[in-house]
Parts: structure tokens; sequence; C-alpha cells
């Protein structure tokens, strides 16, 4: 299903290959001011005397070349997306209408804030439902995403201890962790260490507790974690880490799979940071913009970034900066701004009701998944899984491994799973909450579809994708001999 | 309003094949005294029409820079934006794909992020970019972060006159990362350069300026670039790729690393975010760069494609040794400034510098013409410029408000030392009425 129909299967001519040197494009804005001389006013040295080699493109032309190369990508509006840990749900088209109103698009950042009353109140309102979301006191929306909240919340804990006269300089977080928990731990400058999972993938509490001490700064957990369950550990897990004066961080990556049930703050948690762009379904964009607001517990609160929007007495709103011991900013201007307009109407429209139905819906596809293919592919852990859950092909005289399965779904037009992470050889499969029962029976049978074919015919699934507009990719010497730019020739 | 779509019999079949009587019993992992209870303290859902209205009521709390004209810069600029670049990267496809790591389904972004990071090097003159960072502030932070990196030294010495938030961003990421950041005055509007040199010492990383600058003024990057040189710092410039169109670009003075706010590139004003963070750099340092960046390859057949290259950089293969912990970025913003660029051309762009270069020129000449009204600083400009006044700077920018006219940005803002000045920045898109409307309204404040 899904083949790409011919017209895509042409290999598309890059833009710089497209247009004609010396073409005039359409852009003419009749200027009524007189001329100035940039040489009147500007040192020689300064003034380019040729231009950047910038194509020249006809309008019509320039609209074919990315309609064709939008044709060239799977997304959500078209394909199934089970990409695990990703939360690939349906963007709601309500939520780019209101994000993209004049009154919300069309605001400059140093407007008074008398000018920008009701994004202020919207901002306002989004950062107290986020809290009341988490059970966490207090929300910054400064950060960019999600990597970037991590780091965020990292120097609140970090100034936090050091305004307890302590420098603590490890972060400790479990095997499974996304890459970033320990990136954004070294970008802060801080040691990270591992802890161990126990063979039902929850934290090795023993091994927590051997290597928690009064140099850990923080334990980073994600919770459900990465391999789809929860921690039932999670309030010992608290203990342990606040016994020795660390700070309990969730990443809230997973949050999808609790909301309105449980609540980070009700576990334990100091801090965490919310992915807007998963649990509230704001676009991924090709990689982003993505929004990382990060809450934190009473204690933390003097710590976030400024400046802070605030309600104040008389009813109206405002930005603050008077918080002398916040680490400051972390970003230009207040942060992803038409984004968390996204997050507010999606919040807005879902109620707490709608919040509660997301992870029941969430948890129930992915267990539904996980039963419909268990005959076929190794479950490693047993469930009930959160919001999404783990498998492991086992076919052991095919010579087929997950990266080819992953790829055959490709032919089904099933955008790939999460492959190879947190575990070797693992498929990491998050159905998320959008997708009709019609949909997810469509991707077990392709799953079970390509199970008999490893059996039956397993050159088809290694050589996969057949259907695409190019084959396998040498990834390898793309990064070997990196030809990262177009020069003419 | 609900996006799941089960009936109660679809639910119950599901439940049979997992093998379990309720949904609750898929949560019998949460211990019950961490379960919530109740409720969520917040409203119940409400369907689209409700929502608009509630949206249109916060909306009508808002005065948006369309009803009035705008003077207003300092690092957010209202550029026009061609109609094209809202239509084409509007697209769903773009809108709701995720990071294209599967290459093979993804060709179309990663095609468009090389033709990105191409034209990011033509307006920079480097010879390689990345597809995008947050935003220009935390680009400049990366950017000296990769600069201590590849000298091994730890200090950042900073022009004053970059913008206050890159400088309060740098700070917070310096002091955590180690880093020290030194400023260097800019009492003419420009860096001082010897000040500069002086500054520069043998555990200097990188020497970060900005041109045009937060003041409007443009740098002298040629001799900035040689003093950082001279002390084997690196040169770190964040630059208005617009200039592109009409100046030098920096890498033809030798510049290291190439930063920028790309906002200006089809990005509306959204109030301050999301923008666009650029980076180019050099050859030499490609493996050091952070964020993403495509690369040109062949498929099985021989056949011309595109994948994520560099990847064992990043932050899910390397962990804590990644050059930078950015994962999710800000493709769709490179989307737009691809299609804007590609919309505009060699010709539109140059035509908008000069645009935003003759209308800034005259707007500077009509109010330094004003009594009580002078420029702060006599250094060149491209689009924006300081302007000192003797009358009250709060109240001449309130009469100016009254008569629909945001006629720019208060210096007190970020530094009292200024806090007879103001910001004024004049794009394209500001007719000569509208300008001279400005400077009416100045006269008469």
């Amino acid at each position: 299903m899904n083949a790409e129909p011919k017209t895509r299967q042409a290999d598309h001519p890059l833009l710089f290959e497209l247009g004609s040197e010396g073409l005039d494009t359409a852009f003419t804005i009749a200027t009524d001011v007189p001329a100035a001389k940039p040489a009147d006013t500007i040192p020689a040295e300064l003034l380019a005397e040729e231009l950047p080699g910038l194509p020249q493109v006809g309008e019509a032309d320039v609209v074919r070349h990315y309609k064709r190369l939008a044709h060239r990508c799977f997304s959500v509006d078209e394909n199934f997306y089970p990409l695990g840990s990703c939360t690939m749900k349906y963007n709601p088209r309500i939520n780019e209408r209101v994000s993209a109103m004049p009154a919300f698009a069309n605001l400059h950042p140093y407007q008074n804030d008398a000018d920008v009353q009701g994004m202020l109140e919207l901002l306002y309102r989004l950062r107290c439902d986020l809290a009341e979301i988490s059970g966490l006191a207090e929300v910054t929306l400064q950060p960019a995403a999600g990597a970037h909240g991590e780091m965020t919340a990292l120097m609140v804990v970090e100034a936090y201890h050091r305004s307890r006269g302590e420098r603590r300089m490890k972060v400790l977080a479990p095997d499974s962790a996304h890459g970033t928990n320990p990136a954004s731990c070294s970008t802060c400058g801080g040691e990270f260490v591992t802890v161990r999972s126990r063979e039902d993938g929850r934290v090795d509490l023993a091994d927590l507790t051997a290597k928690v001490d009064e140099n850990t700064s923080a334990f980073m957990i994600t919770n459900p974690n990465t391999v789809g369950v929860f921690e039932t550990q999670i309030a010992e897990i608290a203990e342990v880490v606040h016994a020795k004066g660390a700070q309990l961080y969730i990443d809230g990556a997973n949050l999808n799979a609790i909301l309105g049930v449980t609540r980070p703050g009700d576990f334990g948690a100091d801090c965490m940071h919310y992915n807007t762009h998963k649990t509230l379904s704001t676009p991924h964009g090709c990689g982003g913009p993505g929004a990382g607001p990060v809450g934190v517990a009473e204690h933390l609160r003097e710590f976030l970034p400024v400046p802070q929007v605030v309600k104040r007495d008389d009813g109206s709103y405002a930005w603050v900066d008077n918080r002398p011991k916040s680490i400051g900013k972390v970003r230009s201007f207040y942060g992803q701004i038409n984004v968390l307009v996204r997050a507010y109407a999606y919040i807005r429209s879902l109620g707490h009701d709608g919040l509660r139905d997301v992870a029941e819906k969430a948890v129930l596809s992915a267990n539904y998944l996980a039963a419909r293919l268990k005959n076929r592919y190794t479950m490693p852990f047993p469930p009930p899984y959160a919001h999404e859950f783990i498998m492991v092909p086992e076919f052991p005289d095919s010579g087929v491994d997950e990266i080819q399965i992953a790829k055959r779904l490709i032919d089904h037009g099933i955008h790939p799973p999460t492959m190879s992470w947190p575990i070797h050889h693992c498929l990491m499969i998050e159905p998320t909450e959008t997708e009709s029962p019609q949909t997810l029976d469509q991707f077990a049978e392709a799953m079970l579809e390509i199970a008999d074919e490893i059996e039956n015919d397993p050159e088809t699934v290694k050589t996969a994708p057949h259907t695409t507009c190019v084959r396998r990719l040498d990834e390898v010497a793309a990064s070997r001999k990196p030809n990262v730019r177009w020069r003419p020739e | 309003m609900r996006y799941t779509q089960f009936t109660q019999e679809q639910v119950k079949r599901m439940l049979t094949t997992i093998g379990v009587d309720s949904i609750d019993a898929l949560f019998e992992t949460i211990p019950q005294p961490l379960r919530l209870g109740r409720p969520l303290d917040l409203p119940p859902g409400i369907g689209e029409l409700e929502l608009l209205r509630e949206v249109d009521t916060l909306a009508a709390g808002n005065r948006t820079c369309a009803e009035q004209v705008c003077f207003l810069g300092a690092g957010a600029y209202d550029h026009f934006i061609p109609t094209v670049v809202d239509a084409m990267a509007g697209q769903s496809e773009f809108v709701t794909a995720y990071t294209p790591y599967q290459a093979e389904a993804s060709q179309g972004v990663l095609q468009l992020f090389y033709e990105f990071q191409t034209m990011v090097c033509m307006l920079t003159g480097m010879d390689v970019a990345n597809a995008s960072l947050y935003e220009g502030a935390t680009a400049a932070a990366e950017a000296v972060m990769m600069a201590t990196a590849i000298t091994r030294r730890d200090k950042a010495v900073v022009a004053d006159s970059i913008h206050p938030d890159t400088l309060q961003v740098l700070k917070t990421y310096g002091q955590q990362r180690g880093f020290e950041v030194v400023t260097v005055p800019s009492p003419e509007g420009v860096v001082d350069e010897d000040a500069l040199a002086k500054a520069v010492d043998d555990n200097t990383a990188a020497v970060l300026v900005q041109s045009p600058n937060f003041f409007g003024c443009l740098e002298r990057i040629d001799r900035v670039i040689d003093k950082a040189h001279a002390g084997k710092a690196l040169a770190v410039v964040s630059t208005d790729p617009l200039t592109g169109g009409m100046f030098k670009p920096p890498g033809h003075f030798g510049a290291d690393i190439v930063v920028g706010e790309g906002q200006p590139l089809g990005i509306p004003l959204q109030y301050g975010g999301p923008y666009l963070g650029l980076m180019a750099t050099r050859e030499k340092y490609l493996r050091k760069m952070p964020g993403r960046v495509v690369g040109q390859t062949r498929d099985t057949n021989g056949k011309r494609g595109y994948c994520l290259s560099l990847q064992v950089r990043e932050q899910h293969i390397k962990r804590e040794r990644a050059t930078s912990n950015i994962c999710t970025n800000q493709g769709l913003l490179a989307i737009r400034a691809s299609i804007y660029l590609a919309a505009m051309g060699r010709s539109g762009v140059a035509r908008v510098a000069a645009q935003c270069f003759d209308n800034s020129h005259y707007t500077a000449k009509e109010i330094a013409g004003l009594d009580g009204y002078e420029l702060q600083f006599d250094a060149p400009f491209f689009k924006e410029f300081t302007v000192r006044t003797k009358r009250n700077v709060k109240d001449v920018l309130a009469s100016c408000h009254d008569n629909g006219i945001l006629a720019g940005v208060p210096l007190v803002r970020f530094d009292d030392r200024y806090s007879d000045c103001f910001l004024v920045a004049t794009t394209e898109k500001r007719t000569k009425a509208e300008i001279d409307s400005l400077v009416a309204a100045l006269k008469s404040a």
C-alpha cells in the first residue's frame, strides 16, 4: 500500500540547478525615499563587490520545487508514525489556526506589556495549567526544546546546591536514559554516572543507592521509562535520592502515559521538563520548533530563569525579572511563543477529561499492539506497558535485523519505529492515542506479514525499502567524506 | 474536544485481546498512593467554536504591529514575508514530520536542509553550516562552547555591543560550563578595538562580536577578526543574514564561526519566538560544530540522495561525549528561511538590503534634523540606529504610541547609561509616508 507514484521516483534537481543566471525575481518593492549611497557612509573594505551566489528561480518553479520536496516526506498527516519516545500524535488543525492569528503571530517582543495583555494572560494560564498537570509549584516557559529544558533544570538544581554552599558534580541516570540526559549533564559541566536497570527494565534500586552520594546533584529518570514500564518504586527512588540531598529530575518525554493519572510532583519530583511537541501535540516540523518548559518544586522556584510572566494584584499581566537568585536567561526574548500558543489551545480544548482520555487511550493502544504481536516478536519486559513498548525480532537463521524490518515498514506506508535503543536489536513502538483501531490493526498485520516474509523471502526484507525515491543510503560514506553543501561546478 | 477515535465496543474488543477487563487494569503498576485520585484542576474540554470564542477574547487584549506602524527592532524585525513562504512551509508534510532520521522516508526535507546549509554558507561566506540551532543568542553561546573545545581555552572576549540577551545567555551558559565572559566596552557604539586587543590573552578561546551590533552600528569585523587571530583565538561573528545582500560576509575576512538570528528570513515576529539560530564555520571545524548536518550521499543503486551525517557527534550516539545536547532544533524555521531565500533570490535579497539601507538612512536624517533629537553614534549602520533625545524617552514613545506608531525600543530597558536613547529600525516595509508620520510624531511629542 501507499507505494509512491512514478513521478516521485525521478532524481529531483537541487534548487541551485533550477532557474537562470540573470533572471530577476519578482520581488520588487516600490521604494519612495531618496536612495542613500552606501559608499558615502560605509568603509569600502566592508562593501560587497559581488552578491552571494543565491539562485534566481521564478515563483512557479519555486512552488513546484517545494511541492515535490514535500511529497518525499513521511508525516503524521499522511502516515502512521509509531516512533517510540517521540509521541507522534495527530497535530490538531485548530492549534495551527489559533497560533497563526495575527493577534499572536504579529507581536513584537519589545512592545509594552499593555499592548500584549492577551498574550501574557495566555502564557500565564499555560504555565499554571502545566504546573497543575505535573503537580509542581511553578513552570518557566523559556526553554526552546526538551534538551534545552533538561539543561535549564540542571542549572536550576546547580544554583540551588550552590545557594546551600555545596558544589555537586555528579548527575545520575539509568542506562536506558535518553541520550540528551548525559549530553545535558556534560553541557552543564557535570560528571555523568550510569545506574543499572534490572531484568524487568526498571531501575536497580540497590545500584542507585550505592551510587548516589553527597556529590550527586540530581538523578534524572524518565517515568514511565524508555522501555515503556512505570517505575513502581519511584517513591523509594525519590527517598534514596533525597536522603543524600540530591534532586529528582523527571524527563517528561513520556508524560503522555500518565496525564491526569499520576503527577511527577506527587511521586517526589523536584523538577521536570515537558516536551510540548510530544505530549501537547505541537507539530515536530521536521525537527523543531519544539518547546521545553520546566516545572520545579517550591524550593527551586527562586532559581528559575527570568523573565517570568506574572499576574499582578490589579489583574493585569507583566514580565518580571526581580529574582536575584535566578540562573538568568537561557535564550533570547521569552520562549518559543508560537509553539506555546498551540500547547495552550490543546490543553484548553481537551480539558481535564480529555487529557486523562489521552493517557488511557495511549496506554490501551500500546498494550493492544503488544498483545497482537507477542506471538511472533519477543517482548523482553513483562506487561502491562505504558504508552510504548519494546520488542525484539528474533529470527535467528534469517540474518534479518531490526533495522531491515523497520525499513520494510516504509514499503507499507508506515514510518519506522525507534530502533536499536534503549536495548540492543529492539524496536520501540509508540502508537499514541490518536490512531484508530483500524490503523493499529493495519500495523499489526504489516508486522505479522513481515514476520512471515522473513521466513519465506528474507531477501525482500533485507533489501527494503523498495518503494521510495531512493534505496538504502550509504550513511557511512556521508560521514566519512562529508559533502554538506552544494558548490558550483 | 478529543482526538481519540474509539467506540466503547472497540475498546472492549481491544481489552479482550490484551486479556484485561478494564483500562484501569493497565495502570496497575502505578501504586495507589501515587495516583492523583481526582480530576486535574483544569476546566473540562471544549469544542472548536468555544475555543475560538475564548481565544478571540484573549486576542482582543493584544494590539498587533499590523495595527500600528512598527519601527521596533533590537533583534526582531518587521520584514516583509512573501506569500509563497507560508503557502509552501505550511504543507503538512513538512509541519508534521519528525527529524529526518529515516533517510529513505525523508528525502524531501533532507534535500531542503542541504540547500539551506548551502545558502547559509553563501550568505556568510563560510565553508559549512548546520541545519539550525534554537535562535541567535544560544547559537552564539554554542559557538563559544565550540571554540573552547577547539582551543582548549576557557575565556570569551565579548564586545558589549552585542545584544544584551546574547550576553546574558552567554553568562548563564558560562557559569555552568566554566568559561569566563569578559566584556569590552563600546563607547562610540562600536567595540573599542584597542581594549579588545588587550583583553585577548593566551587563554582566550573566542572573540565574539555582533555586526550590525545591538545599537545598529556596523563593527569593523575585518579588524576585529585580525585581532582575535593575533591572540590565536577564534573569531566568532554574529550577523544579520540580510546584510549578505550588501556587505562582504564575515567569511571573507577569515571569521572562524559565524552565527546569527535568522528571523529576518521569512519568520514572523511572533512575540520573540520561535526564531532560527544560524551557524556556519570553516571546513576544518565541521566535526566540532553542534547541531544536525545533512550530507549528500548515494543509495545502493548509485543514485544521489541525502541523509543526516556526522551523527557520531550527536547525543543519541555519543551521550556524555556529545559536542552539544541539542536534539530538537528549528527544522520548520529553517524550511521557512530556505523558501524565503529561494523566492527572493540573489536580486531580491540585495533589493531588500538596499531598501532597508535607504529607508533607515532617510529616517535617521529626518530625525536628526528635528529639534531635540540626534543620532547617538557616528558609526555606519544598516537598518537600525540609536537616537538620543533631550526629551523624556518614555513620554516621547508614549506619545507616538498614542498616534499608532511603535517608534522604537527604549535602551533604558537594558542599560541605564543610555536612558536618553532609543533604537529605531526601518525595514523595507516602511513607506515614506509612514516614516514621515514617525518624524512628525517625534516632533510633536
